[in-house]
């Protein structure tokens, strides 16, 4: 036979080729099964996730409610006087807007740039019919704030759709027309103090749930079954429970007239007019998020510690270390990846907690997804909202990469 | 038979014949929840259901406009009348959220005058119907024993010498702030021309500072009667209705305060784009029909938003030793020195100190 002539198949066809055909059709069947989920995560996750994204940095109400004044403001300088061609601009589109009903929504997001404008617009739009030339004159008559080069300022700046200024917001600093960006001044800073309590606090609970869960996994991996299987209860029946009914226990618990306090008050450890503060605040905070997140601590390590020889300890002991050594010599070592893993789900779970904080933070134990759950409820400024969920993304993916780069994400165990 | 149950009955028999003819339709009305729903529930939705035939399912909610924006913008509306706060109808109307009420549509009193003369002044809007006045006071709890004389004015919720504890404030810089200056001394009548400087805004907060370290907190409405009673703080504010009940209701003995109290209104509105207007307005008429808004004011101490409401106002639907006149808001000894909640002032100003208010918390 020619050793050039291909192998053929019985029907004549190239083996290679049909063998590329058999191969394409199990692919293509594969993927079938994978497309559903694909499809699922892309709708339900990766999009909405787009979309919030950028509305952080995209706003296009003024630009696509004012479209005339828009034109205007794009020319002007931003410092000189507003022409008399502004101000008719200025009247036109409050016109439409007052037709339309949707003035409010200009008025809100010029006022989120520059407090006390609200009214300024609805108020002036209610009377933008009767207006007549000159304009300048007549809107100024309206409401004497309209002379004044801030509010164009502001309305210069809500007017590009494609911004900066929200992620300046949340990390406290104000966007101007003239002079770049400014820091707020310190009393009126929020953001990022949030962001750094936030950072401290999950770190705190962290390494709570690290010292408490760390005996109880290795009493769970190493106590005999019918032992552990009932410890193994006690740890899931919390986690099993809902949260709102753990946090409101927790209430009832540490609150001033609450269970611990009367017994300290009944032990004569604490006078009944000085009982301890123990929630509504960031001690409260602490507490509660500690134990909600415990298990998430708990079973990771469990599952790395259940799979380590027995035989490593008595080996090292037999070769004549002291059992504090052998096991930080040898146990320990052999957990790290149980400690990666827990530790990593903990912080990245404590980091977004806002249920529990709302309810037992208080003043000082609030964290920075209750400003973003503020922003998305109560004040309607999404855009913001976007902004600092965007950066505790950005600051959760550094922490991901960092953790990578030191301990490696191989190394992790999570059952 | 007066006149006025013949008239009701008269428009009973209209509208069940009208209703008769339509489908029964559903509607989902929403308000604050608790005690105050409950009054809602007692006064408005039962009559109107028996009388319509239509059915009311009741839903809570917190107050604020998110969910109505959501709604209307997603298309999906699932709320027919909802029960806001002024600063929220006026914002959401303006943005063009809401369904425009006729005022001429609204019943007029029994003897006659028309509901815009009828309702007190500042009660009706574009897109909004008021029914009641509330009031936002503070309270304590005269049954605890202790050894100050009982508090008289704002300014004794803010003297933490004479009056050492702690103190429960709704987390909201609206009402705190203006507490903070009529306790600083600012007469009621210029708390809004201080409160719109810089300097006063300052002055609020210096004056909030002194009591920081001795505030609890409160969200929800129903929250400040429940620290009072489990002796969790000394004195709350609290909303005059809420404190109310908890006294004819469940025999507490709160004693409100009633100087420099704030008041506002409650009112209905509805969801642009709502599936049942028509039904939903035929609501808003009968509930805020002059007999409608007395017979709440038996169930919760807030008062009528109607002039002609008030000479009906009775005693306390299960104590007729508790005449409700007393307890209003706006009865003469309570009324002495109070102040109305500026909308315009807040829908201008709530971004800003709502944000200057939670970063003076996270101090």
């Amino acid at each position: 036979m020619d050793a050039a002539q291909p192998i053929t198949a019985a029907d004549g066809t190239p083996l290679k080729k049909k063998l590329a055909q058999a191969m394409f059709r199990s692919k293509l069947r594969a993927t079938g099964l994978v497309v559903p989920l694909l499809a699922f995560v892309l709708a339900s996750f990766v999009f909405p996730i787009i979309a919030l994204m950028w509305q952080g940095v995209y706003n296009d109400t003024f630009e696509r409610l004012m479209p005339n004044l828009t034109e205007e403001l794009r020319v002007w300088d931003g410092v000189s006087e507003p022409t008399e061609d502004m101000y008719a601009m200025l009247v036109a589109d409050l016109r439409q807007n007052r037709a339309d009903k949707t003035i409010g929504k200009v008025a809100s997001r010029v006022n989120q740039e520059l407090a006390g404008t609200r009214s300024l617009f609805t108020s002036t739009a209610r009377k933008a019919k009767k207006l007549e030339p000159p304009y300048k004159e007549s809107v100024i008559k309206t409401k004497k704030k309209w002379g004044e080069l801030k509010v164009w300022q502001a309305m210069k700046l809500t007017n590009q759709s494609l911004t900066p200024g929200f992620y300046a917001t949340s990390l406290d600093a104000v966007q101007t027309v003239d002079q770049g960006f400014v820091m707020k001044e310190d009393k009126r800073q929020i953001y990022t103090k949030l962001f750094v309590r936030t950072l401290m606090i999950s770190g705190s609970v962290m390494l709570l749930c690290l010292l408490l869960g760390y005996p109880v996994a290795y009493l769970l991996a190493t106590l005999p079954l019918r032992y552990s299987n009932l410890l193994m209860i006690m740890v899931l029946l919390p986690f099993w429970t809902s949260l709102l009914v753990r946090t409101t226990a927790w209430i009832a618990i540490l609150q001033s007239q609450g269970v611990v306090n009367d017994l300290l008050v009944w032990i004569g450890i604490t006078g009944d007019d000085s009982r301890f503060s123990l929630i509504y605040n960031m001690t409260g905070t602490i507490i509660a998020m500690t134990h909600i997140l415990l298990p998430f601590m708990i079973l990771p390590l469990y599952s790395v510690m259940k799979t380590i020889p027995p035989s490593y300890m008595r080996a090292a002991r037999s070769l004549g270390a002291t059992p504090t050594r052998a096991f930080i010599k040898v146990y320990m070592p052999q957990t790290v990846p149980g400690i990666g893993a827990g530790g990593l789900l903990v912080f990245i779970l404590a980091i977004g907690y806002y249920i529990t904080p709302a309810l037992v933070g208080g003043q000082d134990g609030q964290l920075i997804s209750n400003m973003i759950a503020y922003h998305m409820q109560k004040s309607l400024n999404w855009s913001l909202a976007a902004a600092l969920g965007g950066l505790l993304l950005g600051g959760v993916l550094v922490l991901y990469w960092a953790y990578d780069r030191i301990i490696g994400i191989d190394n992790m165990k999570l059952g | 038979m007066s006149g006025l149950t013949k008239k009701i009955v008269a428009l009973a028999g209209v509208s069940a014949f009208v209703a008769g003819n339509a489908v029964a339709a559903e509607l989902t009305v929403v308000s604050w929840g608790g005690a105050y729903t409950k009054s809602q529930v007692e006064a408005y939705h039962k009559p109107w259901m028996a009388q319509s035939g239509h059915s009311i399912i009741s839903e809570d909610y917190g107050g604020g406009i998110a969910e109505i924006k959501a709604q209307v913008e997603s298309g999906n509306v699932t709320w027919d009348v909802v029960d806001v706060e002024l600063s929220d109808a006026i914002r959401a109307c303006d943005e063009g959220l809401l369904e425009e009420i006729d005022h001429s549509s609204l019943p007029a009193a029994p003897d006659g005058t028309p509901a815009v003369d009828d309702f007190l002044p500042g009660t009706l809007h574009d897109c909004a119907v008021a029914n009641i006045v509330w009031s936002s006071v503070y309270v304590y709890d005269s049954s605890k024993v202790r050894n100050w004389n009982a508090p008289k004015t704002m300014a004794d919720f803010f003297n933490t010498d004479a009056y050492p504890g702690k103190r429960g404030m709704r987390k909201s810089p609206k009402v705190t702030m203006e507490f903070a200056l009529i306790a600083d001394g600012v007469p009621v009548s210029e708390v809004y021309d201080v409160l719109g400087t810089e300097e006063g805004i300052e002055r609020a907060f210096a004056k909030l500072d002194t009591i920081k370290d001795d505030v609890i907190w409160w969200e929800a409405g129903a929250q400040p009667p429940q620290l009072l009673a489990d002796g969790e703080v000394i004195f709350t504010t609290a909303w005059n209705g809420r404190v109310f009940n908890a006294v004819a209701a469940e025999d507490q003995s709160f004693e409100m305060v009633w100087d420099g109290q704030i008041y506002d209104l409650d009112l209905w509105v509805i969801p642009k784009g709502s599936k049942n207007v028509e039904a939903a307005l035929d609501f808003v008429r009968f509930s805020t029909a002059t007999e409608q808004l007395a017979n709440q004011a038996s169930w919760i101490s807030y008062g009528p938003a109607r002039a002609s409401s008030v000479p009906l106002i009775g005693t306390y639907h299960d104590n007729p030793a508790i005449k409700m006149a007393d307890h209003m808001p706006t009865a003469p000894g309570n009324f002495a020195n109070a102040l109305q909640n500026d909308f315009e002032f807040w829908a201008d100003n709530q971004d800003d100190l709502n944000e200057r208010f939670n970063a003076w918390l996270a101090q």
